[in-house]
């Protein structure tokens, strides 16, 4: 009979090594998916997972993993660090709508004049609108007691709202022939964040994210607030005997939660998506939660996460476009790899043992 | 050897053979913005280019990619079709705009489709369908239908498509029902099945009869059916399944016939850029069977309609038309030129409420 024993120390091992299960059970189980489905199992794995970084292509998707990838390690970084201190923002993806609509607004209101701090303020006005949009759950949390969760998830629908509202009046392209959606940043030098090589992908965005795996991973393991913030979330009680102020906590968490989801959201309408439309998010506020924790909201691990699931996404539409696969399929084979490292995450904390059935 | 090379390699190889046998064969790439099961829009357009694998066989290879977020997602997924050697791409979103013309620089030699926008290169096309004469007909209807003299009318968003449907509507219910009144939820969604329920019964309870939507999935019909007594049409697709009542007509977006003609003119060299924008009479537009729920005089009347828009003696904006503020827009006899049609961002005079802003 098999039964699970706790382990009084949750394994290192397990660990690190659960997201690779992980990643292979998707992998095994997908492909039998794929093959019911009538696909070729192994090719459709190999499209998604080989073509984009070796394939015939790569030139073109390797930079594109770059694209996809940085707005959700950036989002996921900011996350982590609320996550860890069970401090739950859910409304990224609000946070990121306004970061784009404030710093779209704050370069369209140069147009046309070019200067060299355009986008510098731009970039300022990214992060103080993802800040202020985190700020309302944040202070209505310390303040009423209000619960984080539902506020900041409702406040994405607002941020939604007022994108529809920016796109068909303050931001409308006024020659657009009444069409909604912003003038093309990407046609404004000084507000455009191209790429810093052509071709290559990366854009200030990623630096960004990069930046922001680096400046968690050492406020984590090298600053107090880093210990305050594992403390909270592994200890509670421990954590207000060492004093730490829960309130300033939650503040300090939803806000750069905040800010990285604002910069990740301006980064993207200067840079890829280059206007500010009616359907301008693409949920990566929410993606980002899923790379969160597949990357065990540790920095490195999610900067991996981020391109692995930038991966299954660019694989996944080639998969469509070259198998003909669904693209609920490829839904579905997201779906699992998540499901499939919260159910492996078992072992982490328990062990598997195999016992003789006793009479009860 | 590993097996894992094997395979790998193997694989390789079966791909590398598709690929060199769909050298000499035409490649048509579609991206969609929906699921191709929504039952409107996206559906429509599947069935287009199930219509060229018809129409072409062997000689043609479609591909798609279902799903596909405007933006930067877009621009990849078109990028992708062009590397894999598409010939042409439709692009069958109003969102898809930008990207399209970016992909089309870099690919001086795949031709671009973009449905519903405005701008055109060499190698870009647009092509869009003149809905609001399908309108004019459903307004014909709905005008004679209703008895409570409100009718409900679900936008999406206040583009000028959308407003050119509802002054459309508007105009043809009035003029057969003086009386009538138009009251319209904005839903801010293509397709949304819960809003747009929400919306028809909020319409509903205000106590409109007839339901004209401008979004794409049948919740607005399901959600007449179980309140009796209101009548709804098809939108995008025929959504036959819901007649003959509460659904007792429909708009259908036809594009098998361009889509084949445009595929065509790939194939023998014969491809130019070019903006279509094309009504009932070239069959872009049509109109689902009105259903025994309607009385033959009224379906009469329609269908005269429907004959008149086709065979162009009547054109749906035809003044006089004055605009919502009271201003004249059309004089007697007058009618509407492309241009204004096409950024139309005004309601006709009697229309009650504004446009938001």
């Amino acid at each position: 009979m098999i039964s699970l024993e706790k382990r009084p120390q949750p394994s290192r091992a397990w660990s690190l090594a659960t997201p690779l299960v992980a990643v292979l059970a998707t992998m095994v189980f997908g492909g039998l998916l794929f093959a019911m489905l009538g696909k070729p199992p192994v090719e459709a794995i190999r499209t998604i997972f080989w073509d984009p970084l070796f394939g015939e292509f790569a030139f073109y998707y390797r930079p594109q993993l770059l694209v996809k990838g940085a707005p959700l390690v950036l989002i996921a970084i900011g996350l982590s660090l609320g996550f860890k201190a069970g401090i739950w923002n859910i409304g990224a993806e609000g946070q990121y709508i306004i970061g784009a609509i404030v710093g779209a607004s704050v370069g369209l209101a140069f147009y046309p004049y070019e200067a060299w701090y355009i986008f510098p303020l731009m970039v300022m006005g990214g992060a103080l609108g993802g800040w202020a949009w985190a700020m309302i759950p944040a202070v209505l949390k310390v303040r009423f007691g209000t619960n984080e969760i539902l506020v900041s998830l409702m406040l994405v629908y607002v941020a939604e709202q007022l994108l529809a509202s920016a796109s068909l009046r303050f931001l409308k392209n006024p020659e657009g022939f009444g069409f909604p959606g912003s003038r093309n940043l990407q046609d404004y030098p000084s507000a455009f964040n191209a790429d810093l090589i052509a071709g290559s992908g990366m854009h200030w965005g990623v630096v960004a994210a990069l930046i922001a795996v680096i400046f968690a991973y050492v406020l984590l393991n090298r600053h107090m607030l880093g210990f305050h913030i594992r403390l909270t979330g592994e200890a509670p009680r421990a954590a207000r005997f060492a004093g730490v102020n829960p309130s300033r906590l939650i503040l300090l968490c939803l806000g750069m939660s905040g800010a990285l989801a604002g910069l990740a959201g301006l980064f993207e309408v200067s840079g890829p998506a280059g206007q500010i439309s009616i359907d301008f998010n693409a949920g990566y506020g929410f993606t980002a939660i899923i790379v969160a924790f597949l990357g065990r909201l540790h920095p490195i691990g999610i900067m991996l996460a981020g391109g692995l699931m930038a991966l299954t996404y660019i694989g996944g539409d080639i998969a469509q476009s070259n198998l003909g696969l669904p693209s609920a399929a490829i839904q579905v084979f997201q779906g699992m790899l998540l499901f499939f490292l919260l159910a492996l995450d078992l072992l982490t904390n328990y062990r598997v043992t195999l016992r003789k059935s006793e009479v009860a | 050897m590993k097996l894992t090379t094997l395979l790998t390699s193997a694989a390789m190889a079966l791909g590398l053979a598709t690929t060199a046998m769909a050298a000499d064969k035409t490649k048509v790439g579609f991206v969609y913005v929906g699921p191709v099961g929504d039952g409107g829009w996206t559906y429509e357009h599947d069935q287009g280019r199930k219509a060229v694998v018809e129409a072409f066989g062997d000689k043609v290879e479609t591909v798609y990619v279902e799903n596909v977020a405007e933006g930067p997602d877009s621009e990849r997924v078109m990028t992708q079709m062009a590397l894999e050697g598409a010939d042409l791409i439709f692009t069958t979103s109003f969102g898809y705009m930008d990207p399209t013309i970016n992909v089309a620089k870099k690919f001086p030699n795949v031709r671009f489709e973009h449905a519903t926008g405005y701008k055109t290169a060499p190698n870009v096309s647009t092509y869009s369908a003149r809905f609001y004469e399908g309108r004019a007909v459903q307004g014909t209807i709905a005008g004679h239908m209703t008895e409570s003299n409100i009718v409900g009318y679900i936008g999406s968003f206040p583009i000028p498509e959308v407003v050119r449907g509802i002054n459309s509507a508007y105009i043809h219910a009035k003029k057969v029902n003086p009386d009538v009144q138009f009251k319209i939820v904005w839903a801010f969604t293509w397709f949304d099945p819960a809003k747009e329920a929400d919306a028809a019964k909020v319409l509903i309870e205000q106590g409109a009869d007839v339901i004209l939507q401008h979004t794409d999935s049948t919740a607005p019909q399901a959600a007449a059916q179980t309140a009796g007594n209101v009548i709804t049409f098809g939108q995008a697709s025929d959504m036959s399944e819901y007649g003959p009542k509460p659904r007792v007509s429909s708009i259908i977006d036809d594009w098998a016939p361009y889509y084949i003609a445009r595929t065509q003119a790939v194939m023998d060299g014969t491809w130019e850029s070019a903006m279509t924008w094309d009504g009932i009479g070239a069959g872009m537009v049509g109109i689902g069977e009105i259903s025994d729920a309607v009385p033959a005089d009224v379906k009469e009347a329609a269908l005269a309609m429907k004959a008149a828009l086709a065979d162009g003696s009547y054109h749906a904006f035809t003044g006089p038309i004055n605009k919502q503020d009271g201003s004249a827009w059309l004089a007697d006899g007058e009618t509407a030129d492309d241009g204004t049609l096409a950024g139309m961002n005004f309601f006709v005079e009697g229309i009650e409420g504004e446009i938001p802003q």
